[in-house]
């Protein structure tokens, strides 16, 4: 099979459904159990070290 | 060590432009190698003089003199690219305005690349960098990566915009959209990009929050797609090493189908998840509240990036490109308005509970805003690409109007916006220097972009019923130059619009600079010796 048949019919069939199942992952993995409580904490990052770097310290890991 | 392999790769470079100049093919390419002779020699005295000087790069504190070089840079190009566009504009509406002595330099054709570049790459780029090393260094509370490459990032992008600007005008341009730049300038930015990646990207990699916040995945998509569109669209191969003419590898169809992959990505990542980063800091710093949903912003980004790399071939509709494509194109703008529309509504209700800030705050106003331009043109864009509309609205000046009230409602206000939050932020000052300014400038610009737009869609709509009005025995009934001569007024008043919106970008700048000079320090001690970082 030439190249250019060979990445349409794979572009069409397996890339396709496997793009779709990883947006579909997606969307269930944001919506985990225990997501909300950890996405309050991280829409809150730009209220936090605004002067200056984090030191070593408080580095949160 | 480091400054004599710097100085011996400057003397190189120098030498090598120095003969480019002396070989060179056309004036564009003369006239570049000499700027390239100037910086490279200029930089190689530098050097010279700082051989023994020590950079240092304190951890503890943010690298925050580039981004005021960013914030000045954004507000210059501005109004030179917003200047530019006014003078195009009455150029189309009085054509005696193509003045007979600069023919060939500073006639419509050559000036309007010159606009459209200074607004997206200059004004919008420069935004785009600056606020990026901004957010980066803030959400993820760590100094930018790689000391001094952020300074390499800034300075080379604007020799970048030297480069391509002077090209237009001279004529070393490739006529692609917003692709107009010649090989060589296309591998200068290629070097700046992949810097911009390194410091964006290493920073990241040292960030003290487990978390990367939701802005950063937009910038790094817009950093990372740009150069994977730029290196794509651009593959040429000069003429010669000592000319600006170079030939793309592949030809007809497929040349204008990856030209407008890259266009309407431009715009999908340059125009959209860049400035949606912006909207996603800026707007919850402003409103002092948390984005409304951070699970909407996770599946904003997926959804957006995933869907909008399709959306290209809805500029080639009626064109030797196959149906299929063009199908897929239309049906790809049209599923975009769901991620596009989910994220304007989680900016806009980042309000929720705060709307009385848009009475009071009028830099809360012009953000929201652009939030509201942003959802006004993702609804025109995808209704523009379905086949039947676009068979009306093709060539014609709705595309302009589109465009505009994407670029000047959405890109512009939201800058405006983080310009007037950065800068007092910077520049350690209490408060901007005067909020009425900002008011003047808010309802300037809106006024403008309102009759910009709406004056476009009138002109637009005539000129494509014009077009294809036919008689009773089918032959058209307008020639070209009736539809020009029926133009006019509409030409006038969205000349005004742009001058109305001018106007309002020179008040910024003056506000943003009484703000520097005359606006109340934030700590006593600023007052009397500011940090020489």
């Amino acid at each position: 099979m030439e190249t250019y048949s060979f990445l349409r019919e794979f572009a069409d069939s397996w890339m396709l459904l496997f793009l779709f199942c990883f947006f579909i992952g997606i969307i269930f993995w944001v919506f985990r159990p225990g997501a909300s409580k950890e996405y309050r904490d991280t829409a809150d990052i730009p209220f936090r070290h605004e002067d200056k770097p984090a030191t070593d310290k408080e580095a949160r890991t | 060590m480091v400054n004599y392999i710097k100085l011996i790769a400057l003397g190189l470079i120098t030498l090598f432009a120095m003969m480019a100049a002396n070989y060179a093919r056309d004036l564009a390419y003369m006239v570049h190698a000499l700027i390239i002779v100037g910086v490279s020699g200029g930089l190689f005295i530098y050097t010279l003089r700082n051989v023994g000087t020590k950079v240092t790069h304190p951890q503890d504190e943010y690298m925050d003199d580039v981004i005021r070089a960013g914030v000045i840079a954004t507000s210059f190009w501005g109004v030179v690219g917003f200047l530019a566009g006014v003078f195009i504009a009455f150029q189309l509406a009085f054509p005696v305005l193509n003045f007979e002595w600069a023919q060939g330099f500073a006639n419509f054709g050559r000036l309007r690349p010159l606009h459209t570049s200074a607004v997206i790459f200059a004004f919008g780029g420069n935004a785009l960098i600056a606020t990026s090393f901004y957010i980066v260094q803030r959400t993820c509370a760590a100094r930018l990566w790689g000391g001094n490459l952020a300074w390499f990032v800034f300075w080379g992008y604007q020799l970048f915009i030297v480069l391509a600007a002077t090209g237009y005008v001279l004529g070393g341009t490739q006529s692609k959209e917003y692709a107009e730049p010649e090989w060589y300038v296309d591998l200068w930015l290629t070097v700046v990009w992949v810097a911009y990646l390194a410091v964006f990207l290493g920073t990241i990699i040292k960030r003290k929050e487990p978390h990367i916040y939701v802005a950063n995945w937009f910038f790094l998509s817009f950093i990372v797609t740009v150069a994977m569109l730029h290196l794509v669209n651009n593959m040429t191969i000069p003429v010669s090493i000592w000319g600006s003419k170079s030939v793309i590898v592949w030809a007809g169809v497929q040349d204008a189908m990856t030209q407008w992959w890259y266009g309407h990505n431009a715009v999908g990542f340059f125009l959209t998840a860049g400035f949606l980063g912006m909207m996603y800091y800026f707007i919850p710093k402003q409103a002092e509240r948390p984005v409304f949903s951070y699970k909407l912003s996770i599946i904003h980004f997926w959804a957006l990036i995933f869907i909008y790399i399709w959306a290209g071939p809805h500029h080639l509709h009626y064109t030797a490109l196959p149906d299929w494509a063009s199908t897929l194109g239309m049906v790809f703008s049209v599923v975009l308005w769901m991620p596009s529309w989910g994220g304007m509504i989680n900016g806009l209700m980042t309000l929720s509970g705060a709307w009385d800030k848009l009475r009071t705050d009028p830099v809360i106003r012009m953000m929201v805003i652009s939030v509201g331009f942003y959802g006004m043109s993702t609804f025109e864009g995808p209704m523009m690409s379905i086949r039947a509309v676009n068979s009306l609205s093709h060539y014609t000046d709705w595309t302009i109007g589109h465009v505009h009230s994407g670029a000047l409602g959405w890109n512009g206000m939201i800058t405006f916006g983080a310009l007037y939050y950065l800068v007092p932020v910077l520049w350690k000052r209490e408060r901007l220097y005067s909020l009425s300014l900002v008011s003047w400038h808010f309802w300037l610009a809106t006024i403008g972009i309102v009759l910009y737009a709406a004056s476009m869609w009138v002109t637009g709509i005539m000129e494509g019923l014009m077009w294809r009005e036919v008689d009773a025995n089918g032959f058209l009934v307008n020639s070209f130059a009736d539809t020009v001569a029926a133009k006019l007024p509409m030409y006038v008043v969205r000349g005004l619009g742009g001058l109305m919106f001018l106007a309002g970008a020179v008040i910024m700048c003056y506000n943003l600079w009484m703000t520097v000079r005359k606006a109340p320090a934030k700590e006593a001690s600023l007052t009397v010796a500011v940090p020489a970082e």
